[in-house]
């Protein structure tokens, strides 16, 4: 997972940015909208055995006005890339943006000589902030990409990192 | 009564009562999704501080400092004034709810009657909004909403009529003051009306339904309308309908306990008060959210019906009972 656009505002309210960004880093609604298999995955996470709603994440706001993380769940076909882009544009700011899964980040395995039909990552419509690998990834790994998300937002980790070995 | 005190009382009530529909409006925000947690075997907000209980903190925070958008296409005034008129309509109501004994901000004797004419009120605040979005799905959402509240504000009233008929009194505190304990409660059929559990009964589904809550919540049926009548409210002006909803659930409650369960007395007659008067509202509107979660939503038809067909009649049922009832008590 690697975090991409990571800037730093010019202007520093020191407490009060961090005030803001600890509410906004604990209530990321998610805008409800699936694109391919990955949501189904999106849907698991949100359920009982994994509970987005721990985190205050499990609000999936069917509105974009009211949503602050767009999970791009899936295939972006060329068909729905313009919805895709005009919701991003709905969301009010501060918005940020996960591409979930393999076709969210590359296109995945529709990456050939002559495809017509895909756009090939979600970054090549609009800005994203987390990327999340695996065909479909894990819930584990789309709570791990939410938690990434909030150390961006606040500079500091809920939990300590987990070494692989 | 001189003026400074009155300025000094109306101030204190002022700061009280905003105090406590923002308390109200963040504890049942964070009740309601542990609730609804536990309901579907989640745990619920557990992360943001202790139990999650900051949970309410963090999003009214994000609400706060969110973009506010207002369409291009949307009417400017009444977009903007629909959350406002939501919320002050709802706060407004607190006015002649009795708390306790003498914790009321005006005691009047036609409370009832207040609280009735701002709740319905209410419903033009969220048609202004739908119409002044310019979206399709808000216009939707609002017609559905005005449907629903004029189809359940007529057995709701017919039961309010019954019970002022029982009661002969329209002030809440006069009609808490007649049920001293348990047994005089005017739940039960032997005070008053033999058909007071099933008044009761309809009360509360007309509360879900006035209150645009599920299985009645037909103006913001995500699966068909995207988010109902606050589709293109983003930021605070979202929040202000929850809170001004909040709000209209508490008062929709306690309503209901003042009428029925007996507001702020004791069940065993000692010690009444405040206290009271909480649990019994918090415990109803406990079984308004257990509802929520439970129930699938029903059709626009499913409710019309159900409003026009079962409710309608019944309350009428209700009121000719009780009239003949309190007319010649003897075959009762």
């Amino acid at each position: 997972m690697v975090t991409a656009n990571a800037h730093l505002p010019i202007v520093h309210f020191s407490s009060l940015d961090k005030l803001l960004n600890l509410g906004r880093a604990n209530s990321l609604w998610p805008l409800t909208f699936g694109l391919a298999c990955c949501a189904i995955e999106m849907m698991a996470t949100g359920v009982a055995r994994f509970d987005l709603d721990r985190f205050g994440m499990g609000v999936f706001r069917p509105a974009p006005k009211q949503s602050d993380v767009m999970i791009v769940a899936g295939t972006i076909s060329k068909k729905m890339a313009p919805g895709i882009r005009t919701l991003y544009e709905q969301m009010p700011h501060p918005k940020w943006v996960i591409a979930l899964g393999n076709c969210a980040i590359a296109g995945g395995p529709f990456v050939f000589a002559g495809q017509y039909g895909i756009v090939e990552g979600a970054d090549k419509i609009m800005p994203v902030d987390i990327y999340i690998p695996g065909c479909p990834p894990r819930p584990e790994a789309l709570v791990e990409g939410l938690l990434l998300l909030e150390e961006k937002l606040t500079g500091s980790r809920r939990w300590p990192r987990v070494n692989p070995e | 009564m001189s003026l400074f005190p009155e300025i000094i009382r109306i101030m204190a009530y002022v700061v009280g009562v905003l105090a406590f529909v923002g308390l109200n409006a963040a504890f049942l925000v964070w009740l309601e999704r542990k609730v609804a947690g536990h309901i579907q075997r989640r745990i619920g907000p557990k992360e943001v501080g202790p139990f999650g209980v900051l949970q309410p903190v963090a999003d009214g925070i994000k609400l706060i400092s969110k973009q506010l958008v207002v369409p291009a296409q949307a009417d400017s005034l009444l977009f903007r004034l629909s959350p406002v008129l939501t919320m002050t309509l709802a706060v407004t109501v607190f006015v002649v709810l009795p708390f306790g004994p003498s914790l009321v901000a005006r005691d009047i004797n036609i409370g009832l009657l207040l609280i009735f004419a701002f709740l319905s009120i209410n419903v033009l605040a969220l048609f202004i909004g739908g119409w002044g979005s310019n979206n399709k799905y808000a216009v939707v959402s609002a017609i559905r909403a005005v449907s629903q509240n004029v189809a359940y504000e007529v057995p709701m009233l017919i039961i309010v009529i019954t019970m002022v008929m029982i009661t002969s009194s329209m002030n809440l505190n006069v009609i808490v003051s007649q049920q001293g304990n348990l047994l005089q409660w005017h739940i039960f059929p032997w005070n008053g009306s033999i058909l007071s559990p099933l008044a009761f009964l309809i009360f509360f589904v007309c509360t879900l339904a006035e209150t645009n809550r599920a299985p009645f919540d037909l103006g913001e049926a995500e699966s068909e309308l995207v988010a109902g009548f606050h589709t293109e409210y983003s930021g605070m002006g979202f929040g202000l309908f929850f809170l001004g909803e909040y709000a209209s659930v508490f008062v929709g409650c306690a309503l209901a306990s003042i009428l029925f369960l007996g507001g702020w007395q004791c069940p065993l007659g000692i010690m009444p008060g405040v206290h009271w008067m909480l649990i019994k509202t918090y415990l109803l509107v406990f079984v308004v959210i257990w509802v929520r979660w439970t129930f699938p939503r029903t059709t626009l038809y499913g409710l019309l019906n159900l409003s026009w067909k079962v409710l309608v009649p019944f309350s009428l049922v209700i009121l000719l009972v009780t009239a003949a009832q309190l007319k010649m008590p003897w075959p009762f």
